[in-house]
């Protein structure tokens, strides 16, 4: 018998064939595309250059601004000010979304059965809703019916709400609040040892050392000390008034109507799926070591503290930056209510100057950078906590 | 002896049972310590005062005349009121569908079915309906319910399951009318017909891509696997509006002049290249899941590598990952209400719009509440559902 397999039926030729005919495909799809897009961009008389971020970009950013900025400023400073901004949002977003979202996922575990419902509609709601309607109605619905600034509320002249945004006293460092912050600084780092030295006493002599009354001793004095060198306190307060034109606040801190919606409408959602994150990874650390904790006479918050979260956190961590990651893409629907960002700047820049190609790389690369930023932090985390296996 | 005689002469006893009396109830849960207590207390007064509030809102204050006399329009935008009966037809058959299967296969599908039958009444008795509206409504609640005993004394598996592969197509088919009726094309969709539109469309048109893409990331071939990650890791990389943006912007620059597609089905490319790399995500967790044993037992009987894929391997790995595909269909759902950025009037574009209306001036709560109980509504009952298959599956528990 002579049956010769046929070339292509060849072990060794099939995958290359195959990866081949891919390739093939693949590449001239993309140069029919690529090839329409370069024809269209020459018809409208447009370039792929980068040159144009140089340009003036005559468009004013009303609103939130961390750094200077005006109509006269060239484009790439417009997208510095968006970049700026959502790195704020999503900042902020994520530390107030995993505190509330911690407090609500232990409720759910709580043995007080008000706190363990109330925990779980509160969830249910803001999960199951919109994020953009969620943001949409605090913006227009919330933030924006608030009284015109002339008949704010206000409380004891010190806190206004009004359309024009949320003024709050806020802290206003002086020439000496470095002195402050360093003695500060110093004293979290003692306390940190402090704590590890007195818990390897606890663990060598068997017998109570208090190392929590040494920590607050530590803090404590790290707040005396300054206050006895300097004489005076850390900041001053900066309380918001109304300014005499009266369109705007002066001093404080001003929450603008559409930062607040953003951040309040981001953190609600994303804490209420970091709450049932939590609760899964509670419920998934194995009953056995609660029954061993206890069988050890550890106290509920001993026990919380020292066996369950350090198990549970393993479990949480990929989760959670999935999570984190949904929350910092998940601020550029921020242009919906017009807070500008980096997807609303870009936007309005795309309009103006018709370069949707290089506006949309330079998005994309944007959030690809923070994804990655915090895949990275989030990683390191996740080997920090994971199972030290012999 | 005199011990074992002690046991043989009891009779052997039930644990006691707990008598849980309403004080006791009340101190377990509520009161059992002096901290839970005054929390329990601190939250009732809390909550007292937001539920009362929100009671006399929505009863007193609240003027619901922006949802109730835009009722319409909220719900199916400009499609036109003559073709109406054409997406009443498509519920009809759905309600059909659901009743017959919640009669035969009667578990989670029937509170699928009691959920679209609840709806369809409440939204026949709502006061500001039109009659046609409260007819059809009727109509399909009352096919909804006789499917369901006819189901239960008739099971015909095979029709219900080619019918619910066909209700998609036949549902687009009835919808648009493609010249066969009068056509009503996709510019003249809008408002929940057209974000349920979407959301379904997005999801069945991103499944095949989702699995080919699940597939290709396994594949022992560098060049398919490095382009299936690349694409996956990409997309996933960046936020929908930017992908929405790209579709609406430059995808006629890329087709080029020949091809014109309208805002909307740009919209649902978009959505669709988006949901295919997260689905392939999901589908890839069941593909991980399979033992080797399922694979090298399908090379021992010789079965080619496709054929393994698609008999032995594939209807395992989608079984598996069938909540996570619901939990992933919520998702599409709430993310369509994005294409408002890019200037389509789903419901909350039109909830947007009606809002601007002076008429309606300082009514942008209610509408906007509106939209939010309805998206609620759907996003629940889906969630629910998945929670149970899940339970049913067994794939928490493992």
């Amino acid at each position: 018998m002579n049956t010769t397999t046929p070339f292509w039926r060849d072990k060794r030729i099939k995958p290359i064939l195959l990866q081949l005919l891919f390739v093939i495909i693949i590449g001239i799809a993309m140069f029919y595309f690529i090839n329409n897009a370069l024809t269209g961009l020459k018809r409208m008389g447009l370039s792929l250059s980068y040159s144009f971020l140089n340009s003036t970009a005559s468009f004013d950013i009303s609103g939130d601004k961390l750094i200077e900025y005006s109509a006269t400023d060239k484009y790439s400073r417009a997208i510095l000010v968006g970049f700026l901004n959502t790195l704020r949002v999503a900042i902020l977003g994520i530390i107030f979304a995993t505190i509330i979202g911690v407090i609500l996922g232990i409720a759910r575990l709580s043995n007080n059965w008000l706190a363990r419902n109330t925990s779980k509609v509160f969830v249910e709601i803001f999960r199951n809703t919109p994020l953009l309607v969620q943001m949409i109605i605090w913006y227009s619905a919330v933030f924006l019916t608030l009284p015109l600034i002339g008949d704010n509320y206000n409380f004891a002249n010190a806190i206004f709400l009004s359309n024009r945004g949320i003024a709050i006293p806020w802290f206003k460092p002086i020439d000496i609040t470095w002195i402050w912050l360093s003695f500060i600084v110093l004293g979290i780092i003692g306390a940190v040892f402090t704590w590890k030295w007195k818990i390897k006493q606890q663990v060598e002599t068997g017998k109570r050392k208090y190392p929590s009354i040494w920590v607050f001793g530590t803090l404590l004095l790290s707040i005396i000390f300054p206050f006895v060198v300097t004489q005076s306190g850390p900041f001053t307060l900066s309380i918001p008034e109304i300014n005499p034109n009266g369109r705007s606040f002066v001093g404080g801190f001003v929450i603008s109507p559409s930062f607040g919606a953003v951040l309040l409408a981001l953190v609600m959602y994303t804490s209420a799926f970091i709450a049932e994150i939590v609760r899964s990874g509670i419920m998934g650390v194995n009953k056995g070591q609660v029954e061993a904790a206890q069988s050890l006479g550890l106290k509920s918050s001993t026990m919380l503290r020292l066996v369950i979260f350090p198990q549970a956190y393993r479990i949480m961590i990929p989760p959670m930056t999935s999570q984190y990651l949904n929350l910092t893409k998940n601020s550029s629907l921020a242009v919906a209510v017009g807070y500008p960002e980096l997807v609303s700047v870009g936007n309005t820049i795309l309009n103006q100057s018709g370069r949707a190609i290089q506006m949309i790389t330079i998005m994309i690369i944007c959030y690809l950078t923070f994804s990655l930023i915090t895949s990275l932090l989030m990683n390191i985390f996740n080997k920090y906590t994971q199972l030290v296996e012999r | 002896m005199n011990r074992e005689q002690v046991e043989t002469n009891l009779p052997i006893l039930p644990p006691p049972k707990e008598k849980v009396t309403f004080f006791q109830w009340l101190k377990d849960n509520l009161f059992s310590s002096w901290y839970n207590t005054l929390f329990t207390i601190a939250l009732s007064i809390l909550l007292f005062s937001i539920i009362k509030g929100t009671l006399t809102w929505i009863f007193i204050d609240a003027d619901w005349s922006i949802v109730t006399s835009n009722f319409k329009i909220l719900m199916s935008g400009q499609y036109p009121a003559v073709q109406l009966w054409r997406v009443w037809l498509c519920i009809v058959l759905l309600a059909s569908l659901l009743g017959f299967s919640s009669g035969i296969w009667n578990g989670t599908i029937t509170h699928l079915s009691i959920f679209l039958g609840s709806l369809l009444f409440i939204s026949g008795i709502l006061p500001f309906v039109s009659l046609e509206t409260r007819i059809w409504t009727f109509i399909g609640l009352a096919i909804l319910i006789v499917g369901h005993f006819i189901g239960k004394k008739i099971p015909i598996k095979k029709t219900i399951l080619i019918g619910w592969f066909l209700l998609f197509p036949i549902a687009i088919f009835f919808i648009n009318g493609f010249g066969v009726l009068p056509k009503v094309g996709t510019n003249l969709w809008g408002g929940f017909l057209l974000t349920i539109l979407l959301a379904t469309v997005a999801i069945v048109c991103s499944f095949p891509i989702g699995v080919l893409l699940a597939l290709g990331r396994r594949s022992k071939l560098p060049t398919i696997k490095y382009f299936c990650i690349f694409y996956i890791e990409f997309i996933r990389g960046i936020p929908l509006i930017t992908i929405l943006f790209v579709s609406s912007i430059m995808l006629p620059l890329f087709l080029g002049q020949g091809v014109e597609l309208n805002n909307i089905l740009r919209a649902m490319i978009g959505l669709t290249l988006f949901n295919a790399a997260y689905l392939a995500e999901n589908v890839r967790g069941g593909l991980q899941a399979i033992p080797r044993g399922q694979y090298e037992a399908s090379h021992a009987l010789g079965l080619s590598s496709p054929l393994m894929t698609c008999f032995i391997i594939l209807p395992q790995a989608l079984r598996s990952v069938i909540p996570a595909m619901v939990g992933q269909f919520i998702a599409i759902f709430k993310d369509t209400t994005l294409v408002t950025i890019i200037g389509i009037i789903d419901i909350l574009g039109m909830a947007k719009n009606v809002a601007q209306n002076p008429q309606f001036l300082g009514q942008q709560m209610e509408v906007f509440l509106f939209v939010a109980v309805v998206f609620f509504l759907f996003c629940y009952a889906l969630s629910y559902t998945s929670r149970r298959i899940e339970k049913s599956l067994g794939v928490g528990e493992r």
